[in-house]
């Protein structure tokens, strides 16, 4: 299950997108998740990672990589290392059994109109 | 007077473009698809910022000139940059020691400049800070980070300390311009932030546990605020310029 962490999934991604990267890059430093808030975002969304050499360096590669078109207004980095992921193959027996819990949907109740970010 | 504040206006433009292009020499070169990113991004903001110093030179003349006409026009004696902003970048610690030494002190003269009494300098000026700022706080992680990591980077970092040193000292020497330029109160007296640079250089340097130098008699470089300038402007105008001076007035 470890295996098969985020980190994985990440750098398979990024040989993906980037060729340059492959060739160019120092294997030697660790892989950084980023999430990036927006100005009208209230939460960080995963926005991709980079490789860094400490958090430091993580955020301005961040800042330098991912918020050059004003994408966002504050920075989290975590080392991939530190995101456990759920295992694909058990999605059957994880999220399959809310499909008929209609009644879990927030559609039923009649909300006020004060209450925000529903 | 005019001509003073279009040729201090130069220098200032002239600062930024050379040191921009030869930071722009690293794209696609980078140790690593980050650094190759930033220091981009850090070209770029230099490039920008001597557009806006270009352009209201151009203003300041008479004459058809533009910011391109300046920029690609006029040969090496009419450049009046520093000289550590055409000196070439050698490996990744002399690129961002030059950085480094170069952006603390443009911090210093922007943070005067925009008390400027010319309104257009001090704007450039007080837009230009921010993205400096980042500059001087980018370049002294790496200084750091290399002065204090393995045993070749401390290496490399001191080797370009030395190298980079003897460029440092006609930051703070004004010339005839800047000094007719203080009575108006349009120029930044240089010699006036030297002690803000020094402090703040010598803090980062004894973080990345660099010695720095202090008490040496060092030999330093001048002349390229008056147009002398060493031998590689020369072939960078070239390369910069061919395009222009090959195909007069090409755009694309």
């Amino acid at each position: 299950m470890g295996k098969r962490g985020s980190a994985g999934l990440c750098r398979k991604e990024k040989q993906k997108a980037g060729g340059l990267k492959t060739k160019t890059m120092n294997n030697n430093e660790p892989l950084w998740e980023v999430f990036i808030r927006s100005k009208q975002g209230l939460d960080h969304k995963h926005v991709g990672s980079l490789h860094a050499a400490d958090a430091q360096m993580a955020i301005e590669n961040a800042r330098d990589v991912y918020t050059r078109r004003m994408e966002g207004v504050s920075i989290w980095v975590v080392e991939s290392k530190y995101v456990h992921s759920s295992n694909p193959d058990e999605a059957a027996s994880l999220y399959d059994p809310a499909n008929d819990k209609i009644y879990r949907h927030p559609t039923f109740y009649n909300l006020p109109d004060e209450l925000k970010y529903m | 007077m005019q001509n003073d504040l279009f040729t201090y206006t130069l220098h200032l433009a002239d600062n930024n473009l050379l040191m921009g292009h030869r930071l722009s020499e690293w794209t696609g070169h980078g140790p690593m698809l980050e650094q190759d990113i930033a220091i981009s991004n850090i070209a770029l903001d230099l490039i920008g910022q001597s557009r806006n110093f270009y352009q209201y030179a151009a203003t300041l003349r008479k004459d058809s000139a533009t910011e391109d006409s300046l920029a690609y026009l006029r040969d090496t004696r009419e450049f009046k940059n520093l000289l550590i902003a055409e000196i070439p970048n050698g490996d990744w610690a002399k690129t961002i020691m030059k950085l480094f030494l170069f952006s603390t002190w443009q911090f210093y003269l922007f943070q005067q400049l925009i008390n400027s009494s010319d309104k257009q300098l001090a704007e450039i000026a007080e837009k230009s800070l921010k993205e400096v700022t980042y500059h001087v706080r980018w370049s002294s992680e790496w200084v750091i980070r290399l002065g204090d990591g393995t045993e070749e980077s401390n290496k490399r970092i001191k080797a370009a300390l030395e190298e980079v040193w003897p460029f440092t000292g006609e930051m703070f020497l004004p010339t005839e311009y800047e000094k007719s330029l203080l009575n108006t109160h349009v120029s930044v007296n240089v010699s006036d932030i030297r002690n803000s640079w020094n402090s703040k250089v010598k803090l980062v340097l004894e973080e990345a546990t660099l010695e720095y130098p202090e008490n040496k008699n060092t030999w330093m470089n001048t002349g390229g605020k008056n147009g002398v300038h060493t031998e590689h402007l020369g072939y960078m105008l070239a390369e910069m310029q061919f395009l222009q001076r090959a195909y007069p007035g090409c755009e694309w």
